[in-house]
């Protein structure tokens, strides 16, 4: 069998994730609705007040939008793990940093570009001011990948645990910190006019970074758990 | 062969790792004992109490040495990790997972008297300030590698899993760090620089003594979990029965 270059290869993993998301439908809705839902909780718990709700908005929506990605992270390796395909991918001869990455990007474009898209009706929600609204947008749409790219390598490492869910979040919420607290800084600057684009810089340098490093760590993960 | 592969070789044998460290860990722990004891003395009795601080001053002793085990044990665990996944050998392996709970005790112990110190000072045990912050942070990374070695039911991959997660943490402690730091601070800034200390000697002497010892005992103590958790990999092999057996004849 010949081997197929990076780029059919990349491009057909991308194509055979998006086929198997179209077929699985209703579980790629569980993460949003569980957003929905968590943003929910917060008025019902600290109250209506619309002042309070557009302080902490930043925060609540990034904060239910970590625990959504890592939700979804779980199920990244899984299915492939358990029937095999993993393995036949590690075989195929083509990079596994570059099967990871091809991972990585099918799954931030299933479940973090949604986030990105509900962002401005959480944003209505929560009584965020329209000042901090495109903002909020950028910063989710910069971050998501990057919660997607660090979360595959605790994917990876937990994939042959059978209960591998509460450990990846133990393992990757700690390394979320930077991303959080960037995100909501730049939020609420937006919010009362001040600049915050030295925010959304750092954390661009943070999505490269993660692009370039996170799929080789990614990849190690994976070898390790088939070893 | 060179004397320098030929020790590398060696110390990653099993059971010469084993008598090696047996040899070392008595002088490690009393070494250790004697610095401790000496630097508590000369921190407790004899350093005089800060022009500010009072008397309070002394948790210093404890707290900064135990503060900068805490971040020197993961970067430790970063290396030998590193060294354990690149070139397979498996007594790094052991020493990143023997690492680990020592790593967090010393956090944890930099924690408590941290906030210890911190509530005559601050007027608060806790405040969400960058270094408390990124300490505890610290903490939970420590808890994730510890967690997940202890997932596996295999204690080679599982060792190499913890060893993979503490190079990712460690790459990541300092980004951490930086963005915690630029969240919010009001720690006091390091007495130590490059431009020399800002610390009196009789002060620095204990603590620079202190720091010493807390590394004998990182050194003893990993090296008497790294035997134990050797015993219990390999129960089953020829090295360990012959010792079993000498042990009990």
């Amino acid at each position: 069998m010949s081997r197929q270059s990076a780029p059919t290869a990349f491009a057909a993993l991308l194509r055979r994730d998006f086929l198997l998301a179209y077929r699985r439908r209703a579980e790629l809705l569980q993460p949003l609705v569980f957003l929905l839902v968590v943003i929910t909780l917060f008025p019902l718990g600290v109250g209506p007040s619309p002042k309070l709700l557009a302080n902490i908005a930043p925060g609540v929506i990034w904060i239910a939008a970590l625990l959504a990605s890592v939700l979804s992270l779980d199920s990244l390796f899984r299915s492939d793990y358990e029937d095999g395909t993993l393995e036949q991918m590690v075989l195929s001869g083509q990079s596994l940093a570059l099967i990871a990455l091809a991972r990585t990007v099918a799954h931030w474009l299933v479940a973090g570009l949604p986030i990105v898209l509900l962002s401005p009706l959480l944003a209505m929600w929560m009584n965020l001011p329209d000042a901090g609204v495109p903002v909020l947008i950028k910063s989710l749409a910069i971050g998501t990948p990057v919660l997607s790219l660090i979360g595959a390598i605790g994917g990876a490492l937990t994939v042959s645990l059978k209960r591998g869910g509460q450990l990846l979040s133990l393992l990757v919420f700690p390394l979320y910190i930077p991303l959080l607290i960037l995100a909501t800084s730049a939020v609420s600057a937006a919010v009362v006019e001040l600049p915050y684009t030295g925010q959304l810089g750092l954390m661009f340098s943070g999505l490269i970074g993660a692009l370039t490093l996170a799929p080789f760590a990614t990849a190690a993960a994976l070898k390790l758990s088939l070893s | 062969m060179n004397p320098i592969v030929l020790f590398f070789h060696k110390t990653g044998s099993p059971p010469w790792f084993y008598r090696f460290s047996g040899y070392l860990i008595p002088w490690l722990w009393a070494i250790f004992i004697v610095l401790t004891a000496i630097g508590l003395y000369l921190g407790l009795f004899r350093a005089p109490a800060d022009y500010q601080q009072g008397e309070t001053v002394r948790i210093m002793y404890l707290h900064v040495p135990t503060a900068w085990m805490s971040m020197l044990i993961y970067g430790m665990m970063a290396v030998m990790g590193f060294i354990a996944l690149v070139w397979r050998i498996r007594i790094m392996e052991v020493l990143v997972v023997a690492s680990a709970p020592i790593g967090a005790a010393f956090t944890i112990i930099a924690l408590i008297t941290g906030s210890l110190w911190g509530r005559p000072m601050w007027g608060t045990y806790w405040v969400w300030d960058a270094r408390l912050t990124s300490e505890l942070v610290l903490l939970f990374l420590y808890f994730g590698v510890i967690a997940l070695y202890n997932a596996f039911d295999e204690p080679r991959k599982a060792a190499r899993a913890a060893s993979l997660m503490s190079i990712v943490g460690a790459i990541n402690l300092p980004i951490i760090y930086f963005s915690v730091e630029w969240w919010n601070t009001l720690h006091q800034g390091s007495s130590f620089g490059s431009k020399g200390s800002g610390i009196h000697p009789d002060m620095l002497w204990p603590l620079l003594i202190m720091a010493t010892a807390t590394k004998f005992y990182y050194g003893a103590n990993l090296l008497s979990r790294a035997r134990l958790i050797l015993l219990k990999q390999d129960n089953r092999k020829r090295w360990v029965q012959e010792l079993l057996a000498k042990e009990n004849s």
